[in-house]
């Protein structure tokens, strides 16, 4: 087809399609979004039966008239709120601390170590380098389970167990991270900004902290965020590691009262309803972390992939 | 030398905390430990134990057919919806990628007290659908498929975001020139969409295949409401928690945690090498 000679049919050409992309997904539409809310409707249906189950009395967590998915008749959730905060003096606090302690100890911990070796690995030729990052690549597919129980015994030996540092300590490894680190360092940070620091007679830690380390933040968030949720969301190791109910962090505190209550050892307080209503407190930092944080680990979780 | 110094704080806690424990594991798990007669070394008599123990061996065996199953149901689940999510742009879609990821954002403990609410005869809605013959999806036949679900629900949508995000990565010009060239949308994503992704998707499958073969935390918090369908040994780790903590069998466990873990490295390196031109991991 001669488009010179024809410049009318040309245009028509060049519209026709166009218009037609313009119907083609309105029509289909319909049918991803009709996917999309089955989809969220079996991804949120434990998180809504969650809220309603929070909201009711304990015999109506059992025999609720509307049914488990639906509200009950009296609306129980802030009785509920303060049996949960006063239970054996408060113990439920004392968890959601630990978690906080354990998940930011840690998680700060892992970014930090992160932040410095994945600098290296990216921007540094020393000796050993290619062997290191070997290394550190073949760490990442060590299962992390199959070092708690050593880490136990050799913790133990120590006498480090039953402490906080028994989590904090082990959580701080992340070879993952500084994988991330040194991916996104390689690219995000130009050699020769760092270069020009240099000639002009900064030296390398002032290189790092100044030029360097702004440049890498979005990396830093999402490292960050991966690993205090991985530790905040840890239940091997501090099982493991942890005898004392006192140290426990919320999901080994949970689980805890999931086996005393199902031996009905909750001495008069339904600790269904407690494990209900402690399910919901513990989950609303970390939902609300990440519903705030959105911008940064959503580009940041590409980092390790976009190669 | 200035690179040491960077290094040096990571390389301190990975000797410590990896190096360290695999090791020691190893060295444990060269000694038999008996009541009468105390600590023995035993050279490699723990591994031809496990390797021989019915126990270990229909662990093994049951996270490998837990991962043949729930790992492509995982990836299908959040290929597609990471698919069609890539090609919306309304409010809706945006609000459904937060809602599918939600449950990343939920420790696996909560997650599987919360299936066992929702699986539980006494509490459930099951109950409520079916009446007498609701199906109790921790009983022997059905365990597997309950275990399946909470697991791809808990995980879908944290692999549905990185499949996502590279979706987005890509070039939307290579789209247009597909459909110049006459590509349908499904031949677009059969032929483009999957094949750029492909990092992605090895990435997500060997996090996949590392975290099903270690599967602990939902058998763990399952095991005693599920009337004795979850047995102290129906996954590797969970028989070697319980041997080490319930029969302090510390060496014996060891040794299986580092069989385990020497498996689990071997394969997922294998797979690594192989796919080496797709994955941009291994370089």
């Amino acid at each position: 087809m001669s488009v010179l000679s024809s410049p009318v049919r040309a245009d028509d050409a060049v519209d026709a399609p166009r218009e037609r992309r313009a119907r083609r997904p309105r029509r289909r539409r319909t049918g991803s979004h009709l996917f999309l809310a089955f989809l969220v409707l079996y991804f949120v249906l434990p998180l809504w039966f969650l809220v309603v189950a929070s909201t009711k009395t304990p015999g109506g967590l059992f025999n609720s008239p509307n049914g488990a998915l639906w509200f009950g008749e009296d609306f129980a959730l802030f009785d509920n709120l303060s049996t949960l905060f006063t239970y054996n003096d408060g113990i439920y606090l004392r968890w959601l601390g630990n978690s906080l302690l354990y998940a930011f100890g840690g998680g700060i911990g892992a970014t930090v170590l992160a932040v410095l070796a994945g600098y290296a690995f990216a921007k540094f030729d020393f000796p050993g380098r290619r062997v290191s990052f070997a290394l550190l690549l073949g760490a990442v597919m060590v299962p992390m389970t199959a070092l708690v129980i050593p880490t136990f015994v050799m913790l133990s030996e120590v006498e480090l167990t039953n402490t906080p540092w028994a989590v904090i300590l082990p959580s701080m490894l992340s070879p993952f991270g500084v994988y991330l680190m040194r991916v996104y360092t390689a690219d995000g940070v130009p050699d020769e900004l760092l270069d020009a620091a240099r000639m002009d007679g900064a030296g390398e830690f002032r290189t790092f902290f100044q030029v360097a380390l702004p440049l890498m933040r979005p990396a830093i968030v999402t490292v960050l965020l991966l690993s205090v949720v991985g530790t905040w969301n840890n239940y091997f190791l501090p099982l493991a590691v942890l005898s004392d109910s006192e140290l426990f962090p919320i999901t080994v505190g949970i689980n805890l009262w999931q086996g005393l209550a199902g031996a009905n050892n909750g001495g008069g307080v339904s600790l269904y309803t407690l494990i209900v209503v402690g399910s919901l407190v513990s989950i609303i930092p970390l939902i609300a972390a990440f519903l705030g944080l959105q911008r940064y680990w959503q580009g940041g979780l590409s980092i390790g992939s976009l190669k | 030398m200035v690179g040491w110094l960077f290094l040096a704080p990571f390389a301190v806690v990975f000797l410590l905390f990896l190096v360290g424990p695999l090791v020691y594991a190893f060295y444990l798990s060269l000694f038999t430990n008996g009541l009468a007669t105390g600590e023995e070394f035993a050279g490699l008599a723990n591994y031809s134990r496990a390797f021989t123990d019915p126990a270990f061996l229909s662990g093994v065996w049951f996270v490998v057919r837990f991962a043949i199953v729930v790992i492509p149901a995982q990836m299908l689940v959040a290929l597609v919806a990471a698919l069609v999510l890539d090609s919306l742009t309304s409010r809706f879609a945006k609000f459904s990628r937060l809602m599918i990821f939600v449950p990343y954002a939920i420790p696996a403990v909560i997650g599987a007290v919360l299936w066992g609410f929702l699986y539980s005869p006494n509490f459930g809605p099951l109950e409520q659908l079916f009446g007498e013959s609701a199906p109790f999806l921790l009983s022997p036949d059905n365990l597997f498929y309950g275990l399946t679900n909470v697991v791809t629900w808990q995980w879908a949508g944290y692999y549905m975001i990185i499949i996502y995000a590279a979706l987005q990565g890509i070039d939307p010009a290579i789209y247009e020139a597909a459909r110049m060239d006459g590509a349908k949308a499904w031949q677009i994503a059969t032929r483009i969409k999957i094949p750029m992704i492909s990092a992605a998707l090895v990435l997500i499958l060997v996090f996949a295949v590392i975290g099903t073969l270690q599967f602990f935390t939902e058998p763990q918090v399952l095991l005693p409401i599920s009337n004795g369908s979850i047995t102290t040994d129906i996954t590797p780790n969970v028989y070697a928690f319980n041997l080490a903590f319930r029969f302090a069998q510390f060496n014996y466990a060891s040794a299986i945690s580092f069989a385990l873990g020497i498996v689990v490295f071997i394969g997922v390196y294998v797979f690594l090498f192989l796919t080496r031109k797709r994955g941009g991991f291994l370089k």
